[in-house]
C-alpha cells in the first residue's frame, strides 16, 4: 500500500535537492557587493511608497466573503456528478432547484450593490 | 409508516422557501422606506403557514425521506406556536426598528430564514437534518443581532453570540460524530434501536456528554450561561424579544429528538446531568436577577431561571413530564415576548428606558399598560390565575410523582426568590414616586400587539387546558 | 499501520486545541474564528475516520455539509468582525467589555 507512493517520494526528494542545489550555486559562485541601494526594495525605479505589510481595504474582505459562499456551495456538484447517470432527470431537477436558489441569492447581492467597488 | 420522497409532507417548508425567494426579490425593488409590502408579505406567509399547519393537526406519524424527516403531532404543534409567536414579535418590532435605522428588508428575511431553520429542526429525524436546521437558525440569528450596524454594543454582542453559538454547535457536532462511530448510523431511529439492543459503551457515553453540553450551551443553562445576559442586553430590544422566545421552542424540539428519541433507552445516563444543570440554573438565575437594575438583564437572568424549570420538566423522562415541559416552554415564549415587549414599549425615537426605575410613575401616566405589565410580571412569577402558574404546577407535580421531592422543594423555594424581583417591577410602576413621565412614542400596531399578548396571558390562564391539551396529544396522552 | 484510534486521538487533540484557543486567547477575534473552524475540522476528521472504518458513506456526506456550513459561518463571522471593527476600530478581545453587570 504505502510503497506505491515511493515514486512520489523520489520525485519530491529530487525536486527539493535540485532547488537547494541551484540556490547554493548562486550563493557561493556569484559575485556579491552589498551596497545600500541594492538592498532596498525595488519598485519600478521609484523609492518604496510604504511598508509591504499594510492593512487591506475592508472591501477585499467583503468580496472574499461573498466568494467563499458561492465557491463552496459548488462543492455539492461533485458528488452529484458521480451519481448523475443513475438518477438522470430527477438529479437534473434537484440540482436545478439548488442552483436556482443560489441564483436568487446572487441576484440579491448584485442588486444590493455588494459587488460594486465604490 | 415509512415513505420516501413524499414531497407533500414538506409542503410548509417548500412554501416558506418559495415565499422567501419572492420576498427577497420584491424587497429589492422597493423604494418604500417603511417596507409595508415586505412586512405584509412576511406576515401573510406566516398566516398561510399557520393554516397549512393547522390542517395537518391530528395526522398520523409519518417518517419519510429515507428516515431523515418526520411529521408528527409534536412537530406540528411546535411549528404552530413558532408561527404564532413570530407573527406577534414582528408586530412588536415595527415601530421600534423604523426609528433605529433597522427598517430593512433583511430584518424580515432573516426572521423568516430562522423560522425555516426552526421548522427543519423540529421535524428532523436524523442528526444531519438537526444540524442543518440548527445552523440555518443560528446563522440567521447572528446576522439579526449584528443588524444594527452603527451600534457598538450590538456588534459586541453579535461577536459574543457568534463565538458561543459556534462553540455550542461544535460540541453538539463532536458528540454526534462519536455517536455515529458507536452506532454506525445518523438516523435517530437507528441510533435508538442500537442503544436499546446494546449498552451505551464508552464512545456513546462521551458522545452523549458532548451533546448535553452543547444543548446546555444553546439554552444558556448554568454553568454555560455567561454569554446570555450580554447578548440579550446588547442586541436591539425587538431582536432580543425574538431570540429570547421563539428559538427556545425549536430548541425544545431538538432536545426531544436528541435526548428522548435517540437516547430514550439510556435516560439514566443523561437525566442526572440535566438535573444538575437545571437546578443550578434555577438557583443562580433567580439569585442574580434580584440584583439587576436593567430590565433587559433582569429578564435575561429570569430567562436562565425559566430554562432551569423547563429542564426540570425534562428530567423525569416520562411522556407526561415531556408534555409538561413542552407546555412550559410555549408559555414561557409567550411570556418572555411580552416581557421584552415592555422594553420595546418603553422607548421613544432615540432613547430607550431600560432601567427598572424608569418604569416609575407608569401606573399614573399609562394605567392600562401598567396593568398589562403587572400581568406579565405576575404571570412570570407563577401566581394563579395567570398562565405562568399552570405549567410550573405540572412540572412540579411530575417531579414529585417521579420521586424528585427534594429537587421540587428547592425549585419551589427559589421561585419564591423569583417572586421578589418580579414584584419589585410592579412596585416601581405603582408605588414609587415618579420623577417625570417618560417620553413614550409607541405606534398603534405595538399597542395592539402588546395588549393582545398580555391579555392572552390572562385568558389562557383562565383556560389552562387550552394549550396543554395540544401538548398532551403531541405525546399521545389524549385518547 | 494507522488505525481508527490514531485518527480519533488526532481529532481529540485538534478539538482540545481549539477549545483551549477559545478560552485562553485574549488577543484577537480572528483567532476565535479560526478556533471555531478548527473545531469543525476536528469533527470532520472524526466523521471521515468513522465512515472509512464502518464502510458507510453517510459520514462523508455529513462532512460535505459541515464544510459548506462552515464556509457560511466563516462568512457571517467575518462580516460581524468587519462591523465590529468599523464601530470600535479594534478587534481586541480584551476590549469586548462594554456589556457587564
Amino acid at each position: 500500500m504505502l510503497e506505491n507512493y515511493l515514486p512520489i517520494l523520489v520525485f519530491v526528494a529530487i525536486g527539493l535537492g535540485f532547488g537547494v542545489f541551484l540556490e547554493l550555486v548562486g550563493y557561493f559562485a556569484a559575485p556579491r557587493k552589498d551596497v545600500e541601494d541594492k538592498l532596498l526594495p525595488f519598485e519600478c525605479g521609484f523609492d518604496a511608497f510604504e511598508d509591504a505589510r499594510h492593512k487591506f481595504d475592508v472591501r477585499f474582505y467583503l468580496v472574499a466573503i461573498l466568494f467563499i459562499i458561492f465557491d463552496l456551495e459548488v462543492a455539492f456538484l461533485f458528488p452529484w456528478a458521480v451519481v448523475f447517470k443513475e438518477l438522470s432527470w430527477f438529479a437534473i431537477g434537484a440540482m436545478g432547484v439548488f442552483l436556482g436558489l443560489l441564483v436568487v441569492g446572487f441576484i440579491y447581492e448584485w442588486k444590493k450593490g455588494a459587488l460594486e467597488w465604490e | 409508516m415509512n415513505e420516501s420522497m413524499n414531497f407533500s409532507l414538506i409542503t410548509s417548508e417548500i412554501f416558506l422557501l418559495c415565499a422567501l425567494c419572492v420576498i427577497m426579490i420584491v424587497d429589492l425593488f422597493q423604494r418604500d422606506k417603511e417596507r409595508v409590502l415586505t412586512f405584509t408579505l412576511t406576515q401573510a406567509s406566516l398566516i398561510v403557514l399557520f393554516v397549512l399547519g393547522f390542517n395537518s393537526l391530528g395526522a398520523e406519524r409519518i417518517i419519510s425521506f429515507d428516515g431523515h424527516w418526520v411529521t408528527d403531532e409534536l412537530a406540528t404543534v411546535l411549528k404552530l406556536s413558532i408561527y404564532a409567536i413570530t407573527f406577534l414579535a414582528l408586530f412588536y418590532a415595527r415601530s421600534f426598528i423604523s426609528h433605529r435605522n433597522l427598517m430593512r428588508g433583511e430584518y424580515y428575511l432573516l426572521t423568516l430564514f430562522s423560522v425555516l431553520g426552526m421548522m427543519i429542526m423540529v421535524s428532523a429525524n436524523s442528526f444531519l437534518v438537526v444540524y442543518l436546521g440548527l445552523e440555518l437558525l443560528s446563522l440567521s440569528l447572528y446576522a439579526l443581532v449584528a443588524l444594527q450596524r452603527d451600534s457598538s454594543v450590538a456588534s459586541e454582542s453579535a461577536v459574543k453570540y457568534f463565538v458561543m453559538g459556534g462553540l455550542a454547535s461544535g460540541f453538539i457536532l463532536y458528540g454526534v460524530s462519536l455517536i455515529y462511530g458507536a452506532t454506525g448510523s445518523l438516523l435517530i431511529a437507528d441510533v435508538a434501536k442500537h442503544f436499546s439492543e446494546n449498552s451505551i459503551g464508552l464512545v456513546g457515553q462521551f458522545g452523549l456528554v458532548f451533546i448535553v453540553i452543547g444543548l446546555s450551551f444553546k439554552f444558556g443553562a448554568v454553568p454555560f450561561h455567561m454569554w446570555l445576559p450580554d447578548i440579550y442586553h446588547g442586541a436591539p430590544s425587538s431582536i432580543t424579544a425574538f431570540i429570547a422566545s421563539v428559538p427556545k421552542i425549536a430548541a425544545f424540539g431538538m432536545t426531544m429528538r436528541l435526548l428522548s428519541e435517540a437516547f430514550g433507552q439510556s435516560i439514566s445516563q443523561w437525566a442526572s446531568m440535566i438535573l444538575i444543570v437545571a437546578l443550578l440554573s434555577v438557583i443562580l438565575g433567580n439569585v442574580i436577577a434580584v440584583s439587576q437594575n436593567n430590565l433587559k438583564r433582569l429578564l435575561a437572568y429570569s430567562a436562565i431561571a425559566h430554562i432551569g424549570y423547563f429542564l426540570l420538566g425534562v428530567v423525569p423522562g416520562t411522556q407526561e413530564s415531556f408534555s409538561a415541559a413542552m407546555y412550559y416552554i410555549i408559555v414561557y415564549a409567550l411570556m418572555t415576548l411580552a416581557g421584552f415587549g415592555i422594553v420595546i414599549f418603553m422607548s421613544s425615537e432615540n432613547k430607550e428606558y431600560q432601567k427598572v426605575t424608569d418604569l416609575r410613575g407608569l401606573g399614573r401616566y399609562h394605567p392600562w399598560y401598567a396593568l398589562l405589565f403587572s400581568i406579565v410580571m405576575i404571570s412570570m412569577a407563577g401566581i394563579p390565575p395567570f398562565i405562568g402558574f399552570w405549567p410550573k404546577l405540572e412540572i412540579f407535580r411530575n417531579l414529585i410523582i417521579n420521586g424528585y421531592v427534594v429537587e421540587a422543594i428547592v425549585a419551589i423555594a427559589f421561585s419564591v426568590v423569583g417572586l421578589f424581583y418580579y414584584l419589585r417591577v410592579v412596585k416601581e410602576m405603582y408605588f414609587a414616586e415618579a420623577v417625570d413621565a417618560p417620553e413614550i412614542s409607541s405606534s398603534r400596531s405595538l399597542k395592539i400587539a402588546i395588549s393582545v399578548n398580555c391579555l392572552l396571558l390572562l385568558f389562557l390562564g383562565l383556560l389552562p387546558d387550552s394549550i396543554y391539551q395540544y401538548c398532551l396529544t403531541a405525546f399521545n396522552l389524549m385518547g | 499501520m494507522i488505525g481508527l484510534t490514531d485518527y480519533l486521538i488526532l481529532s481529540a487533540i485538534l478539538f482540545s486545541i481549539s477549545i483551549a484557543g477559545i478560552i485562553i486567547n485574549r488577543k484577537n477575534v480572528i483567532t476565535l474564528l479560526m478556533c471555531i473552524e478548527l473545531m469543525l475540522l476536528a469533527v470532520n476528521t472524526n466523521f471521515i475516520a468513522f465512515a472509512h472504518y464502518l464502510e458507510d458513506t453517510a459520514g462523508q456526506v455529513f462532512v460535505f455539509f459541515i464544510l459548506t456550513v462552515a464556509a457560511a459561518e466563516a462568512a457571517i463571522g467575518l462580516a460581524i468582525i468587519v462591523v465590529l471593527f468599523r464601530n470600535r476600530a479594534t478587534i481586541d478581545v480584551e476590549q469586548l467589555n462594554q456589556l457587564k453587570g
